[in-house]
């Protein structure tokens, strides 16, 4: 379709949950373009229908990944420089989750999994308790630090086959969120947390494939927190305590 | 559907599986030097308490291991799910449980 050299060839995948079709449109190349500009062009001037998702920009937020050219990513946060095949672009809705409109997906199952998973902080203290001090040193502390910096993009969702093949399983943001949780002192959660992330659809059933590690635009290493909740489990389970 | 049970169960039974394998690996191929002879073999295993027990142990690792193995792949890829996967489980673990010790009586009874 697209004729000129300084234009892009861009599919974007239209449709909702009972299906759709890839639409091409022409999108004039700029210096320095992100996948979502290319995205917020063809809505703006091409498309006005186009539903998606976005807020920050600037890699915070987690609203706007997408699959470019079948793989996730943050799309504010991707040059199109970067994942061109020619001069084509294929964008489609995230995978493993059901699609509203377009390129926005239902983000429902990916945070009720964070609740399920007991990915939230359990309090063992008051307002009027003196806060903990946590060192920045302590080994737990570092273990927390280096899992902790998830904007919830759910790249790591898309990524993951298991997920696909198991539509139960908790999956790697929600179990790398809880990783943290078990490594932090004042939580008060941790039985539960334990229990949840050690059942049938929880951290046991991860195949250690690694496309969470691999996509996510953060670099964390969402296996490593996986790892971690394997042995945190199976010590309380010999244990007794779960 | 692999709890920390199941799976602890599955890596208990390749922790016993592993050192087994090789004391199976090692001695066949020592038995072996001088020509395969099918009655020499069964004289030493037949009788014998500590073979019988070895691929007794073996052979119960073995259903273990490959039972929650197979329910894995069983689950992702046929979608089976509950209380079939758990009697497909059970099944496929005592199938394996009984080939395996009617090979165990065969070479030490």
């Amino acid at each position: 379709m697209p004729k000129n050299e300084d234009c892009l060839d861009v599919s974007i995948w239209r449709g909702d949950s009972s299906g759709g079709k890839l639409n091409r449109y022409e999108v004039p190349r700029e210096e320095s373009q992100t996948i979502l500009d290319v995205v917020y062009y063809v809505q703006r001037h091409l498309d006005p229908q186009l539903s998606y998702r976005y807020a920050c920009r600037v890699g915070m937020c987690g609203s706007c990944a997408m699959m470019v050219n079948g793989k996730p990513r943050w799309t504010c946060r991707t040059h199109v420089n970067s994942v061109l095949n020619g001069n084509k672009v294929t964008i489609e809705p995230l995978r493993n989750l059901p699609v509203i409109k377009d390129l926005a997906c239902d983000m429902t199952d990916f945070f009720d999994k964070w609740c399920k998973a007991k990915g939230f902080f359990e309090p063992t203290k008051t307002r009027e308790d003196e806060i903990e001090p946590i060192s920045p040193e302590s080994p737990k502390r570092k273990i927390a630090a280096a899992a902790i910096e998830c904007i919830n993009c759910a790249v790591c969702y898309a990524a993951c086959d298991v997920v696909e093949r198991n539509p139960a399983y908790l999956g790697p943001a929600a179990l790398n969120r809880a990783w943290t949780l078990v490594n932090d002192e004042r939580d008060g959660g941790q039985t539960a947390r334990l229990r949840a992330v050690g059942g049938d659809a929880g951290c046991h059933n991860c195949h250690s494939q690694q496309g969470c590690m691999t996509y996510c635009p953060n670099d964390l290493n969402p296996t490593l927190s996986i790892a971690g909740l394997k042995r945190a489990t199976v010590v309380a389970a010999l244990k007794g305590e779960i | 559907m692999i709890g920390v049970r199941l799976y602890l169960a599955q890596r208990l039974s390749a922790m016993i599986m592993a050192p087994l394998i090789l004391v199976h690996l090692v001695v066949m191929i020592y038995a072996i030097q001088d020509g395969i002879d099918a009655q020499e073999i069964l004289s030493r295993t037949r009788g014998s308490v500590w073979w019988a027990a070895m691929y007794g142990l073996l052979a119960a690792a073995v259903s273990v291991h490959a039972a929650i193995g197979l329910r894995s792949i069983v689950h992702e890829y046929l979608k089976i799910t509950a209380l079939p996967l758990n009697i497909l489980t059970w099944a496929i673990g005592l199938f394996l449980m009984g080939m395996g010790a009617n090979a165990v009586v065969a070479v030490t009874l």
